[in-house]
């Protein structure tokens, strides 16, 4: 294993340590653990917070100000934070409109943080929370904790979070999480693994001719393997997978073509290429892209695909201001 | 039993979840995110040091010491499952300062009955619990035999075993492992298999 790290255990500590460093106009470390609230708190307002493991950088704490969360809770890398820190958390940010817990669907996250809020309820702070789960890779049946939540996350801290900065009832602000939740899917894939660094070796091995098909974000082996396809193959075979399961012909979308940590750029933009031109093909019209690192799997190689269904409410929060450091509008 | 004898067994248990740190993160790897002996040895590291700053003969406390350890440390779905476990029961155990076979009973079915209220979970789905209900079912009915304490603990561990085995056989419902439907198959559960390294620990402490 080769990385640029000091020690294991200060993986995390490090990490949110220097992105607090990195971006002290936005972002305030807790003492307590690794939980980086706005470096403003704002009153008012209903108070976003997110999390999960750590190595999805710049998820979350680059999500956290003007605009998108309040607060950001990083466990270790790929595992989910522990109920106290989330607490703390809430504790940090909570206001009289109350907290919205954005939480991705791993079994692990929703029992911490349904642990965190029974001890916030306790303390008399209004909690509720959203789940999300945009990935299209895992069927959402009887037989599976259905589908994970994944890249589309990010579409869910913006669009809610826009709302909640103009002040929303916290019942708003949830019913429109849950509207983008509703909308959005996301199907991803690698062509190199990664490596979690207290493990030391990559979570699963690919031949140079191989390809892990309906990846999740957390170096796990995905569905199915497959041999290698060119750009526009990979990118068909995931549209359809999306598109099978919502028809969003006719309708305008939001896209994100994420990388997973060690895709470089060009490549996401040939991928982006295609899809732009599948999508126009299906008369489904385009309102926003967006290419880039949002939601990683440390240095996994690969990418997803998330479109997003729009009304003219979801646009406008889209673009309504955001400042944060991994995200502006 | 009474409460020094309580913190020894959690001690050896922490030993034996450091040794087979790897083998339980390997397990993992297969059909989970890989990271299960990590996180349970980071949990009991925390669990070891608390034990040592707390000095009382109250095991109801031992056991919630160790549940809010578990809890705050592991992380994963392990913490809040095995935490909720340790901290049901504590509540059992509150205020108690001897421990009998029935009491250790009636924990396990107060650790079932947690376990499945925070995962939502039950039998047959691939989980820990494949292996904690039918230990504490040979248990019981070893008990009800009139089998000796050492004797009943290794029908327990037995059962357990053989609860891991059946993990091989199915496909999982819960938890990471899910996502992999039949890939499943073959494998054995890494909680099951961390669950009985526990039980078998008790075993071993108790028929020394």
């Amino acid at each position: 294993m080769k990385k640029l790290i000091n020690a294991i255990d200060q993986v995390e500590n490090q990490m949110v340590t220097g992105m607090a460093k990195a971006y002290p106009q936005y972002l305030r470390k807790l003492d307590c653990g690794n939980v980086v609230v706005r470096a403003d708190k704002k009153e008012g307002k209903v108070a976003l917070i997110s999390g999960g493991g750590s190595g999805h950088e710049p998820a979350h704490g680059g999500y956290v100000g003007t605009g998108m969360l309040d607060a950001a809770v990083a466990g270790a890398v790929f595992t989910s934070p522990t109920p106290d820190q989330i607490y703390e958390g809430i504790k940090a940010i909570a206001t009289d409109k109350g907290v919205l817990m954005v939480i991705k669907n791993y079994t692990g996250d929703v029992m911490n943080f349904e642990m965190a809020r029974e001890m916030a309820e306790m303390e008399g702070i209004k909690v509720d929370q959203v789940v999300v789960n945009d990935d299209v890779a895992v069927d959402n049946s009887l037989y599976t904790v259905g589908r994970r939540g994944v890249a589309g996350t990010v579409f869910v801290h913006k669009i809610a979070g826009a709302l909640a900065e103009t002040g929303a009832d916290l019942e708003d602000v949830k019913q429109i999480a849950e509207d983008v939740i509703t909308n959005v899917r996301t199907m991803g894939m690698a062509i190199r693994p990664c490596t979690v660094p207290a493990a030391g070796v990559p979570g699963f091995e690919l031949g140079d001719d191989e390809m892990e098909v309906g990846i999740g974000i957390h170096g796990e082996p995905g569905t199915h393997r497959e041999t290698l396809k060119s750009a526009d193959e990979i990118v068909d075979m995931l549209l359809d997978k999306i598109l099978a399961d919502i028809d969003y012909s006719g309708s305008e979308v939001a896209v994100m073509i994420n990388g997973s940590g060690a895709t470089p750029l060009m490549e996401l933009f040939i991928l982006n290429n295609r899809v732009a031109d599948v999508l126009a093909e299906k008369g489904i019209k385009v309102y926003r892209t967006f290419v880039g690192e949002y939601m990683t799997s440390l240095e996994m190689e690969g990418f997803s695909i998330s479109l997003l269904r729009l009304n003219d409410r979801m646009k406008e929060l889209l673009d309504a201001h955001a400042d944060t450091p991994a995200f502006k509008a | 039993m009474k409460a020094q004898e309580v913190t020894d067994i959690i001690r050896a248990i922490g030993k034996k979840i450091e040794e087979e740190k790897d083998f339980l993160t390997e397990l993992d790897n297969v059909i989970g995110d890989g990271d299960h002996g990590i996180n349970m040895a980071r949990g009991f590291q925390t669990v070891l040091t608390k034990l040592d700053s707390l000095a009382t003969d109250d095991i109801g406390n031992i056991l919630k010491t160790t549940g809010m350890a578990l809890v705050s440390t592991v992380g994963g779905a392990s913490g809040p499952l095995y935490g909720t476990a340790f901290m049901k029961a504590g509540a059992l155990m509150a205020g108690k300062t001897d421990m009998s076979v029935d009491d250790f009973l009636a924990c396990l079915d107060a650790a079932v009955e947690g376990v499945k209220m925070r995962g939502r979970s039950t039998q047959g789905e691939k989980t820990m619990l494949d292996a904690m209900i039918p230990a504490l079912e040979a248990m019981r009915q070893a008990k009800e035999e009139g089998l000796k304490t050492a004797e009943i603990l290794l029908k327990g561990t037995q059962a357990a075993e053989a609860g891991v085995e059946y993990t091989k056989t199915i496909i999982a419902t819960k938890g990471r492992a899910s996502y992999l439907g039949e890939r499943s198959i073959g494998h054995q559960d890494p909680g099951a298999t961390s669950f009985t390294d526990m039980l078998d620990t008790v075993r071993l402490c108790v028929s020394r």
